[in-house]
């Protein structure tokens, strides 16, 4: 029985404009011609809502241009990088490619893992204190994908909390593995999934005293959407939480190199994490690679499952079945990144953002709007009580010309919300700027 | 430290690439201990470090069933593993590597230059690009449909750039879910399986018969294949990684069968044809008439899974597929398809000149040897014993390779030749 395309509470608004493959499918009903197999969909992916946040947020750029095709749309959209790789970093590539057509520079397969000398130098760069061995680290193609794959590692049987509002992947990837179990549409909830709520009244971090137990913690900081990052006290919290229930924590570190101040960089810093935490992180914010796709997972060794069967070998079991490693000349970029004038360089791209997040933090403020984050992440997130994310972002949009993220597209928990992205450049920012002083004032 | 179970040893430092001798690291380590960071409040470790598994912190989250069902390691890794124990027991040898298939000759220059340029590219205002669409890129999957699938009825929008078929198998299956039932041919490529356990699909390994449970293992003919699939209501998932090996005029793709649009989906790569084994590009078919048993779209989940669980391949090697397959490319391509066909012809007719009874090598890069009555993997060991060539046994593949060794035909010509002249000296 086929359903129609509608959305659910994560928006307010049915779809309405109906993709060329969906009218295929419906002529097949029809018609009655054309074959069916007898291959069940999924059922997972029928509790996958209707629609990808981001998709939506292109739809309606699409349909607010055409409405006006002379508008300078600004989007602050996306958490989308924006400014050119540094030259160091591009010519390694450039230089590492063209090397591919001779003998000696050719390379075909390299380990799953990653190469051995990139391995190294994020170990040594990003975990120097902490420590984190070479081969606890795999270099992947990207965090989104490596979620995917910690989760087909883990499996259906396990079940999984989140912060509210999230990154919308943990919980997408969680309901197509299984876990999340049905979408509740009044609550905006997937019934299986514990959602931590973070929001001004408890300052962006979980209360864990009344979280109820999971297998899994998915935790982003600096965190995407709300742009706070953790203190290593509020890290440490979650640490023994995870210890006392014998869960494990994902920890996203995608933008720890936007965090200005002392919170801390890496689960690892807290004692203990060890044993109970996952790291994944990412070149994406960092270097600007996200089309060029590069990032990595930590798995330290202590961390066992409940039979004490290490979960490293497990991931390294899923590295090598299910992936063939990241690109070799997007390796050759990330080696490039982290010598001491790429690591120089990529640091003054992330600065450039941060007085991009600076800027608009300024701005909001001295209209008087709810603001926060901003300060550890190019991200910033106004409060609007009382208000729909949905109705807000239209109305950006309509009045201004700038497409944001609605909270509400991260989870419940960030209705009443908009994300500005800091990524754009500078000319941009400011013109954003200029249009909600306009709007607000 | 946690102990390790043997056969799942993480031997990270191990590639399960193979190179004929130990070939030099790619790039210099410029990696130095730079800490860009604030200096942290001094970390407290407190907690010593676990002697024994007995006394290690456990977690309480309880181990995938699905992982422990899988058999040891997975079979390339496997294979290096005792490669690289059999370069420990003879240090001077000259290991000939062929066993994985992992193509040696560099990238035709048309090809590298249209990366090294996109590489510049990105560090220009004008060449920037972020994220692209996690599809791929336009001109790319154009370019697809055109060179391959021209005349077929397939478009561009079927066509779902990946960063290769491996990975691609893997989306396949997190796609289908757990409630399906797969059917593999044996001997096949080992990630149709070995996914298929991850995802739940089998049941546990039965040691007598050497097969997993649930899963149905087929010793064909595509128009009886498609046929089969109709009347059964199944979905072949076509792997055609190697359609431009083809001598005879065998179909290159499985679209080429009237009717196979509605009950198949394509997954190849540009691994085996342009040398991208490390540059990772690929794709997957998934054309629009294919319909769930519900009549949904099977090409909307997957673009689903696309979005949510991958974010397109790098955009580097998709400016390489472009002039891959750009005319001059698509020469250049042909050139070292041909030269690894050449090698082929050299180890087919090597082991038929030896009495061996040889499958392969006409439209493919691999021999398939026959070795009546005796185990693949002593055969192997033989092999790898007595003239140090590293090549794959077919017991790997399934168990209808028992009995059979593949040799791969990738390597550099005097790697090929030797190898071949050391095979002629051990079974003269």
């Amino acid at each position: 029985m086929y359903k129609f395309l509608v959305c659910t509470s994560l928006s307010s608004f049915a779809v309405v404009s109906q993709p060329r493959i969906v009218q295929a499918s419906l002529r097949v009903q029809k018609d009655g011609v054309g074959h069916c197999t007898k291959v069940p969909r999924n059922v997972n992916m029928e509790r996958l809502q209707n629609h990808y946040l981001f998709y939506e947020i292109s739809r309606r750029k699409l349909e607010h241009i055409e409405k006006y095709p002379n508008a300078k749309v600004i989007s602050l959209g996306i958490g989308d990088t924006t400014e050119p790789l540094p030259e160091i970093i591009a010519s390694s590539m450039a230089k590492y490619a063209q090397a591919l057509s001779t003998p000696e520079g050719y390379r075909g397969y390299g380990p799953e893992q990653g190469n051995k000398e990139l391995r190294k130098a994020i170990a040594d760069s990003f975990y120097q204190d902490v420590p984190v061995k070479e081969t606890e680290v795999f270099v992947t193609d990207g965090s989104q994908c490596d979620i995917s794959r910690l989760q087909l590692l883990l499996g259906s049987n396990v079940t999984v909390a989140v912060q509210d509002p999230t990154f919308p992947a943990y919980i997408d990837s969680s309901v197509i593995i299984g876990q999340a179990g049905d979408f509740k549409d009044e609550a905006g909830k997937c019934g299986n999934i514990e959602y931590m709520k973070c929001s001004a009244q408890n300052n962006f971090f979980p209360d864990l005293e009344n979280t109820s137990r999971a297998d899994i913690i998915f935790f982003c900081s600096p965190n995407n959407p709300t742009g706070h990052a953790a203190t290593w006290k509020q890290l440490k919290k979650l640490v023994d939480f995870a210890r006392d229930n014998g869960s494990i924590i994902i920890f996203d570190s995608a933008y720890a190199s936007y965090v200005m101040d002392d919170c801390p960089r890496s689960i690892f810093e807290i004692p203990g994490a060890r044993e109970v935490a996952i790291e994944v992180s990412s070149f994406s914010k960092f270097a600007g690679f996200t089309g060029v796709r590069l990032g990595w997972t930590v798995v330290p060794d202590e961390l066992l499952f409940s039979n004490g069967f290490p979960v490293i070998n497990d991931f390294d079991r899923i590295v090598c079945t299910c992936f063939n490693g990241a690109s070799n000349i997007a390796q050759a970029g990330g080696l490039a990144c982290l010598s001491s004038e790429g690591l120089k360089a990529a640091e003054s791209l992330v600065h450039h953002y941060m007085d991009n997040a600076k800027m608009l933090v300024e701005t909001f403020t001295s209209l008087g709007l709810e603001v926060y984050g901003g300060t550890n992440a190019p991200y910033v997130w106004v409060r609007f009580p009382g208000t729909k994310s949905w109705d807000v972002f239209s109305e950006i949009l309509e009045k201004t010309h700038i497409i944001t993220v609605p909270g509400s597209g991260f989870g419940p928990g960030g209705e009443e919300y908009i994300r500005f992205s800091a990524y754009g450049n500078r000319k941009c920012i400011l013109e954003a700027s200029q249009r909600m002083k306009t709007l607000f004032s | 430290m946690a102990a390790m179970n043997a056969n799942n040893l993480c031997t990270s430092t191990i590639s399960s690439s193979s190179s004929a001798f130990l070939a030099p690291t790619s790039f210099n380590s410029r990696a130095q201990s730079v800490p860009v960071r604030v200096k942290r409040i001094v970390v407290i470790r407190c907690v010593a470090a676990p002697q024994q598994e007995q006394t290690a912190y456990k977690t309480n989250v309880s181990r995938n069933a699905n992982m422990a069902k899988l058999q040891a390691g997975y079979l390339f890794p496997e294979i290096a593993r005792r490669r690289a124990a059999h370069l420990q027991k003879y240090p001077n040898a000259q290991v000939i590597s062929l066993g994985i298939g992992d193509t040696t000759e560099p990238i035709p220059e048309v090809i590298t230059s249209a990366m090294a340029k996109r590489s510049h590219g990105l560090s220009t205002l004008e060449g920037y690009s972020g994220y692209g669409a996690e599809q791929g890129e336009k001109l790319l999957r154009t370019a697809i449909a055109s060179t391959f699938y021209s005349n077929l009825g397939i478009e561009e929008d079927d066509i779902f750039v990946s960063d290769g078929a491996k990975c691609d198998i893997s989306r396949l299956q997190l796609l289908f879910g757990s409630n399906v039932t797969m059917a593999v041919q044996d001997p096949s490529y080992p990630a149709y399986v070995d996914s298929s356990v991850i995802m739940g699909q089998t049941g546990q390994f039965q040691k007598d018969v050497q097969k997993y449970g649930n899963i149905e293992y087929m010793r064909d003919q595509l128009t009886q294949l498609v046929k089969f699939a109709k009347e059964n209501g199944s979905i072949i998932v076509f792997d055609s990684a190697y359609a431009m090996y083809m001598s005879d005029d065998n179909p290159r793709s499985i679209f080429e069968i009237p009717g196979a649009k509605e009950v198949a989906i394509e997954t190849s790569s540009f691994s085996k044809y342009a040398g991208f084994t490390g540059v990772r590009l690929g794709w997957t078919v998934v054309p629009k008439q294919l319909l769930f048993s519900d009549g949904f779209p099977v090409a909307k989940d997957f673009n689903r899974i696309v979005c949510t669980c991958f974010n397109g391949a790098s955009n580097i090697p998709q400016a390489g597929g472009l002039a891959c397959l750009s005319p001059e490319g698509l020469k250049a391509m042909q050139e070292v398809i041909g030269f690894y066909k050449e090698n082929t012809k050299i180890i087919v007719d090597t082991f038929d000149s030896l009495g061996f009874k040889v499958y392969g090598g006409a439209n493919a890069p691999y021999v398939w040897v026959h070795f009546p009555g005796r185990s693949s993997w002593d055969v192997f060991s033989e092999i790898l014993e007595k003239t140090h060539v590293v090549t794959t046994p077919g017991s790997g593949f399934g168990p209808g390779g028992e009995g059979f060794i593949r040799v791969s035909a990738f390597g550099h010509r005097e790697n090929v030749l030797e190898a071949c002249r050391r095979f002629k000296e051990l079974y003269r």
